[in-house]
């Protein structure tokens, strides 16, 4: 096939999810000439969420339509280094997206703004209990960055993607009744929260009962319909339960597709590039700065896009997979423990307990919206002595009651234990479908020496990449951490009258299991932080090593939160933006001296 | 607009018989003279008046260069194609001069002498200033590239194909330039409305679509000067009936305030209604590009015409059906299939959330006296298309292969009766006229990309 060398732009942005089409909104609105290039096909409401064809669960969920194709490219998998790593060929632990808009266009919703004490996690930790308490092998580090850095660049994100939910307090005055645990707002969510569904509603009474602090989850579901600062217009969100792996079809969930690309689009500084696979970033002798970007076009053939500055923004492990391709940043070593790229790799820790009704308590399990519902953060992040319980981490506890659709609930069945089939399976299914409550610890992990991303030696992608290589597992002190959270939900079902319960607590020993679905929460692997021997990144998102490349996602987070990730990848991308904005473009180079 | 003028276009050829005796007026050949470079502001001053006269809606094929023409007219007996407006020499209108230019818009004689189809509105041009005119060909020859692009020849079988019969036509209902002109200028007290009428009688040509026509297809009325019928609301036009653009307090503007008509102007989206059918091409293409000035001009012109339907009772907005739905009482027609498709967006109350969402009650739309619209709009869903101002587009989704007859008259029936809205009831036989006489194809629906 041809080669290719295209005009030289000002920026080229890889990946057209949450990440690029933020950096690339804000480059564009610097007067700077932007291409986004996107692996996948363009999509939109109009044709992927065209109502009633997109909310088909068997296509959706299950077929994945919308996902990435793991038949082109993937990742291995191992839980150790001392095993082989496999291919993961068929969709289930997590869900990258693909195609205009990323996983930003099949995401859930749910929209937090990262913890303070998170922030600075190592230096509360030490300071609370002394740096003795902190694992052998558990690398815990802080962001470089704090919560009143990110502040406003949370409130712009919440305010482009319409989100509702209610504040504790504004300015720090209480305004409303919000989450008592929440650090104080600059303003107000731009929409108010969703109503309860029932059994969150349930939930909600029996939390406040055994005296912790129920909130409604922020979420980009819009509540009402919303115009953004970009201009552009949501509709209202109607609890169809068709969030979490389908584009919705009432303009109601926020997606860079409703929410950023219809401002950007017409923008004659900003070309999209669709079917543009990104094989790597081209370095110049110096190996200190990229002169652009190599990609293969839908044609196969092989184009040159020279820029003065690249934005890495294609998903967390992809960031780090080009990282690595492209030889941006000293590769990690687990055993030397040298080098940062593929370091500090985290997950998310989640298990779901399920509580069952009196048969006159209808739960409706099909309604509902995939940010929606009641959390408390009692156990969350720094807000709890963890001194008596020694583990670090903490999990947010709540009814996410995110629609589950038919075929879902089938393979849900009923209590463990009963049968998989026939009338008994069939009556514990309606049963579950119509009167239980499922409520989720939704945890931290955190990253540890043995735990990381780097190329695998056997396995290629279709494009003749070595493929990148997961190494992970599931850890004492995070096991722990689930097993004291979960222990707690049980006196919220008390409370709320369950006539059956059953915990979901991670089981001492357990492995990571690719086969079931966890979430797409991934995190890590190109760090950010102050110190470039533990971090790949500056406080700005910026490589120590090539200046004028930035990787924005969560591969940025140095260890794993008990939040969802895009509001801070998305606090983030605007935070970069700024720095970008206001210091790099004027003076190219690094935007932190050592 | 484009659609209108398909409607009139077959109309004409579909057994009118315009044959009346006539011959080609021969102009001498004369060569164009290249214009001299004007100065800018002329070009962008022209630019404005192909905004405003909504030239681009006609002269450009779907996905095709701007003015390069071919966009299809497709008749029952054959095809015509709109010409290459691009001054290109060989195919486009390189050669014209501006006085063959000026009598091709306003008059409707090309410039080899043949007449123009009455597809293009003339009669409502005709009242175009000199100024305008010589600003638009200014433009047209300075501002926009020549695109050598020979556009399909038209495939009317004989006689239609002949072209002279259209003389007729013309000398009876397309208005002198004089004539036009003296008449637009009529005295107003304010100039602000006196620009508006010279905007929406001339070169907005309004009344194409929302005048009613005669048997011959002319308008019946071409400015406000000639009656209420002007902008009472016109004909169907590939299934959409436009509706009364005057007073009228349940059909026309009478609950729209001047500062309404600039907004839906200017975006296609209000707390009253959303742009649909053809009037989301006028504002994409046209209106959404006029100055503010300009859009309260034609606004405040708007809300002089009184209305030509004096017997309309104001709207009054009733809960009853919305009150039965919310309770769970589904007995009224087409009140099940409503809630089952309808009210997620349009909500039980029918006022849905604007502006994303248009409210169905009090909408003129769903009062009009026929239900054709409603039902069109039900069985192919529509496009609310992106402006500068509102870059969000919002789809409808159709439901003409989910509903039958019966079901789409029960809820379009519903849909008129609730909320005060009142009007007549529609039956599976309306349903099934409109759902036959539907456009094959709506050419130039591209997919909105949010
Ligand atoms: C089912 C599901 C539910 C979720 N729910 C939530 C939730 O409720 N709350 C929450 O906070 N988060 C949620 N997430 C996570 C959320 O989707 C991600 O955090 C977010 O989309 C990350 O944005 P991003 O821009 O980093 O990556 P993405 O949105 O994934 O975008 C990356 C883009 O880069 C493209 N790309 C990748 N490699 C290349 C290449 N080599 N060349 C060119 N293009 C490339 C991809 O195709 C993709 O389009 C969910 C994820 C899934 C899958
Ligand atoms: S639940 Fe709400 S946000 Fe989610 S797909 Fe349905 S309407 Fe959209």
């Amino acid at each position: 096939m041809a080669s290719i060398k295209m005009k030289p732009v000002d920026a080229v942005v890889i990946g057209g999810g949450w990440a690029g089409s933020i950096l690339a909104k804000e480059l564009t609105e610097a007067g700077q000439t932007v291409v986004m290039l996107e692996r996948g096909a363009d999509r939109s409401t109009a044709s992927d969420g065209a109502y009633p064809g997109s909310i088909d669960e068997l296509e959706g969920n299950f077929r994945h339509k919308i996902f990435q194709n793991l038949s082109k490219t993937s990742v291995t998998i191992r839980n150790s280094s001392d095993q082989t790593a496999l291919p993961y060929r068929q969709m289930a632990a997590f869900l990258p997206g693909e195609g205009v808009g990323g996983a930003g266009l099949h995401w859930s919703g749910v929209h937090f703004r990262m913890p303070p004490d998170d922030l600075i996690l190592r230096t509360k930790v030490k300071e609370k209990y002394g740096e003795k308490f902190i694992p052998e092998g558990m690398n815990l580090q802080d962001y470089g960055v704090t919560y009143d850095d990110l502040e406003p660049f949370f409130d712009k994100a919440e305010k482009v993607f319409g989100t509702s939910g209610e504040a504790y307090t504004v300015n720090g005055q209480v305004v409303g009744k919000g989450n008592v645990f929440a650090p104080s707002r600059s303003d107000h969510f731009p929409l108010p929260a969703l109503k309860d569904v029932y059994g969150a509603n349930m939930f909600r009474k029996a939390a406040e009962e055994v005296g912790f602090h129920p909130y409604a989850m922020p979420a980009a579901n819009a509540s009402a319909q919303y115009t953004n600062p970009y201009g552009v217009q949501m509709g209202p969100c109607n609890f169809c339960g068709y969030c979490s792996g389908y584009a919705c079809y009432m303009y109601s969930k926020a997606s860079p597709n409703v929410n950023i690309l219809p401002a950007l689009r017409p923008d004659p500084n900003f070309e999209l590039r669709t079917e543009a696979h990104v094989l790597r970033v081209e370095l110049d002798g110096t190996k200190t700065r990229a002169t652009g970007v190599t990609y293969l076009d839908r044609n196969g053939n092989d184009v040159f896009q020279p820029a003065e500055l690249v934005i890495v923004s294609a998903f967390q492990f992809h960031n780090v997979h080009l990282m690595l391709l492209s030889g941006i940043g000293k590769p990690y070593d687990p055993v030397a423990n040298e080098g940062v790229v593929g370091r500090n790799f985290v997950y998310q820790n989640v298990t779901t307990t399920t509580a069952w009704f009196d048969k006159s308590v209808y739960t409706n399990q099909f309604i509902g919206t995939g940010g929606g519902g009641v959390a408390f953060d009692d156990f969350n992040s720094e807000n709890f002595d963890h001194g008596p319980l020694g583990f670090i981490g903490g999990s947010p506890v709540w009814v996410n009651q995110a629609g589950i659709k038919g075929i879902a609930a089938a393979k849900i069945g009923g209590p463990p234990g009963t049968p998989h089939w026939g009338s008994a399976w069939k009556k514990a299914m309606v049963d579950t479908y119509q009167h239980s409550v499922r409520m989720d610890a939704h945890g931290t992990n955190m990253a540890y020496r043995d735990v990381y991303l780097d190329l695998d030696p056997t396995w290629k992608d279709a494009y003749g990449m070595p493929m990148l290589r997961m190494t992970f597992d599931w850890k004492d002190n995070d096991i722990r951490m689930n097993r004291y959270v979960v222990s707690q939900i049980a006196k919220v079902t008390k409370a709320m009258g369950a006539r059956d319960v059953h915990l979901g607590q991670r089981q001492p020993g357990e492995h990571f299991d690719t086969r079931f679905y966890q979430t797409t929460h991934l995190a890590g692997g190109a760090v950010m932080g102050d110190d470039p021997k533990t971090s790949a990144l500056n406080r700005y998102l910026q490589s120590w090593d090539v200046s004028n490349v930035f990787v924005i996602g969560a591969n940025a987070f140095p260890q794993g939160t008990g939040y969802n990730p895009t509001g801070m990848v998305a606090a983030l991308a605007y935070w970069s933006a700024h720095h970008i904005r206001t210091t790099y473009l004027k003076n190219p180079g690094p935007l932190v001296q050592l | 607009m484009r659609h209108f003028k398909r409607g009139v276009a077959a109309a004409l050829f579909g057994g009118l018989g315009v044959a009346l005796a006539g011959w080609p007026a021969m102009l001498p050949p004369a060569r164009a003279q290249a214009p001299a470079a004007a100065a800018p502001g002329l070009v962008a001053q022209g630019e404005y008046v192909a905004r405003a006269s909504d030239c681009v809606a006609c002269h450009t094929a779907p996905g095709g260069v701007p003015f390069a023409g071919g966009l299809p007219f497709a008749l029952q007996m054959g095809t015509i194609y709109a010409p290459n407006i691009t001054p290109d020499p060989q195919t486009g209108i390189g050669r014209y001069t501006e006085a063959e230019f000026a009598r091709a818009v306003r008059e409707g004689v090309r410039r080899d002498g043949a007449s123009l189809y009455p597809a293009m509105p003339f009669p409502s041009y005709a009242r175009m200033t000199d100024a305008d005119i010589h600003a638009l060909y200014v433009y047209f020859m300075q501002g926009v590239k020549p695109v050598a692009s020979t556009v399909k020849a038209n495939s009317l079988p004989w006689p239609l194909s002949m072209r002279w019969p259209l003389i007729g036509w013309r000398m009876m209902f397309a208005p002198s330039v004089k004539d036009a002109q003296a008449k637009s200028a009529r005295p107003f007290d304010d100039p602000v409305l006196a620009r508006g009428a010279y905007l929406v009688e001339g070169p907005g040509h309004c009344g194409a679509c929302h005048t009613p026509r005669g048997i011959t297809m002319q308008e019946v009325a071409l400015t406000g000067a000639d009656g209420t019928r002007f902008l009472s609301g016109g004909g169907v036009i590939d299934g959409w009936i436009p509706t009364s653009l005057r007073g009228e307090n349940r059909t026309g503007l009478g609950r729209w305030s001047e500062d309404d008509i600039v907004e839906f102007l200017k975006t296609g989206r209000i707390r009253r209604g959303s742009a649909f059918g053809g009037m989301s091409d006028a504002v994409g293409h046209g209106t959404q590009h006029l100055t503010d000035e300009d859009l309260h001009a034609i606004a405040r012109y708007l809300k002089s015409l009184p209305p030509h339907d004096t017997t309309q009772t104001p709207w009054r907005y009733d809960a009853t059906l919305a009150t039965a739905l919310h309770a769970g009482d589904l007995s009224a027609r087409g009140a099940r299939t409503y809630v089952d498709n309808c009210a997620a967006c349009h909500r039980t109350d029918g006022q849905g959330y604007p502006t994303v969402f248009p409210p169905l009650a009090g909408n003129p739309v769903v009062m009009d006296k026929a239900p054709d619209s409603l039902i069109h709009i039900v069985l192919t869903g529509d496009i609310l298309r992106a402006t500068h101002q509102a870059p969000s587009a919002f789809v409808m989704p159709g439901f003409a292969t989910r509903l039958s007859d019966e079901k789409v008259a029960d809820v379009v029936s519903f849909i008129r009766k609730a909320w005060g809205n009142d009007a007549a009831p529609a039956t599976a036989q309306d349903v099934a006229r409109v759902r036959k006489a539907l456009p094959r194809t709506e050419g130039d629906a591209a997919v909105p990309l949010n």
